[in-house]
């Protein structure tokens, strides 16, 4: 599986955010996604998972699911966690495990993986910054899909999820995953970097 | 089929829990119409002949209330990008999001206009009648609305574009219910005529809605 995007251009609120840029991915491949601030990396992986549009150039995925669209084969998280307040951890991540649909994982595990299991039952308005990240890497362990796109991954983690999360990297590119991260702090496991917009 | 019930569900019981809309919209509605006998004052024939009417607009505005809110809190909170990524095509997306905001919120205040009928004079027969043709027309406020949601989220302005952008195309809905109703209290229009306007006013705002707010939402898409 190869995910490649070729002459990618960027334009936001009428400026070029990045263009020309040409990047890949194989399985069992993560890549760090580096560049100052208002570079482009939150733009670039909204872009890979459907939710901007590019002004030129293609995004591929090649030897995934044929039946499947990118977006589709894509767990986004971003800086907003898409948690409801107003319902449990469970109910949270029970919804997105019905409504993502596809294979899964028993939620009830992956609470335990991210180590929320003790707070199944609590609303999530009562979650801690770094709780509510947990529960969002609950999702991208409960529904499988094969590209992780990651928006600073670990804001808000403290140094054991930080632990916990690298593992969780590992695994998923064992299994032949493949990520994508914009990052500032070190992810912690190996990956190739992508730097975008001009070194200063 | 799994994924849009569990949308359904969810919109329900965000709604129903504390902080959710549900009780809201209700609460106006018996606001809106408790008040307005105070207002109109005792005169019962007056008021018998202006219940319809009062109870349209009440449920009119209760529905508006709490519908600006569709989508800006999935939006908030980033789910609307997961929805948009998912296998489910949006415009289902969008029409389940809807159907669970009128079982919230529609359906309560149709459940208590038989009680609030009684306030204002209304007969028995009166009541069912306004009862019916808010069930048959309230779906077209919603899936109408809906739209004024999406749009809302796209341009980044929240209730009162809402109001600019809904209100005319209510407008229709509230004339044809109105008058359905009233031809049942004072005749001598046939009920049947106005009333079958309004359920194809409804079934129009089902198919035209969900295309509608859904391409609303793909075009705003930042």
């Amino acid at each position: 599986m190869q995910l490649s995007g070729r002459g990618v251009i960027c334009v936001r609120g009428g400026r070029d955010v990045f263009s020309g840029l040409d990047f890949e991915a194989s399985s069992g491949e993560a890549v760090a996604v580096v560049g100052r601030n208002g570079s482009g990396k939150t733009s670039l992986l909204r872009l890979i998972a459907g939710l901007l549009v590019p002004a030129g150039g293609t995004i591929a995925l090649d030897g995934g699911d044929a039946e499947l669209t990118l977006p589709e084969q894509c767990h986004y998280l971003g800086h907003r966690d898409a948690l409801k307040p107003a319902l449990s951890v469970a109910e949270n991540l029970a919804f997105w495990a019905d409504f993502l649909g596809g294979e899964r994982f028993d939620p009830a595990e992956s609470l335990a993986i991210v180590g929320l299991d003790h707070a199944a039952h609590l609303p999530a308005a009562f979650l801690s910054a770094g709780q509510r990240r947990r529960l969002s890497l609950a999702r991208l362990l409960t529904v499988r899909r094969p590209v992780w796109l990651l928006d600073e991954p670990t804001t808000a983690l403290d140094v054991a999820g930080q632990d916990m999360f690298s593992g969780l990297m590992r695994e998923h590119l064992g299994r032949g995953g493949l990520i994508i991260a914009a990052t500032h702090a070190p992810l912690g496991i190996d990956s190739r970097e992508l730097r975008i917009g001009a070194v200063t | 089929m799994t994924a849009l019930s569990a949308l359904i569900r969810r919109d329900i019981r965000i709604a129903l829990r504390v902080g959710g809309g549900a009780l809201i919209g209700v609460l106006f509605f018996l606001t809106v119409v408790v008040l307005m006998p105070f207002a109109v004052g005792p005169d019962l024939a007056l008021l018998s002949r202006l219940g319809p009417a009062i109870l349209w607009l009440g449920a009119l505005l209760a529905s508006l209330l709490t519908l600006d809110r569709l989508f800006m809190a999935d939006h908030e909170d980033g789910s609307l990008d997961l929805i948009t990524m998912s296998r489910t095509p949006l415009e289902l997306a969008c029409a389940s999001k809807a159907l669970a905001h009128w079982l919230a919120a529609g359906l309560p205040l149709i459940v208590a206009t038989p009680v609030l009928g009684l306030l204002l004079n209304l007969d028995m027969v009166a009541t069912g009648a306004v009862a019916l043709t808010l069930l048959a027309g309230t779906p077209a406020l919603t899936f109408t609305g809906m739209i004024g949601a999406a749009l809302a989220v796209t341009l980044h302005r929240g209730g009162l574009l809402m109001a600019v952008l809904v209100l005319p195309l209510s407008i229709p809905v509230l004339i044809f219910g109105v008058a359905a109703s009233q031809a049942v209290i004072v005749g001598p229009m046939s009920f049947g005529a106005p009333f079958s306007i309004l359920c194809a006013l409804s079934l129009i705002s089902l198919v035209v809605g969900p295309f509608a707010a859904a391409a609303s939402l793909k075009h705003g898409l930042d």
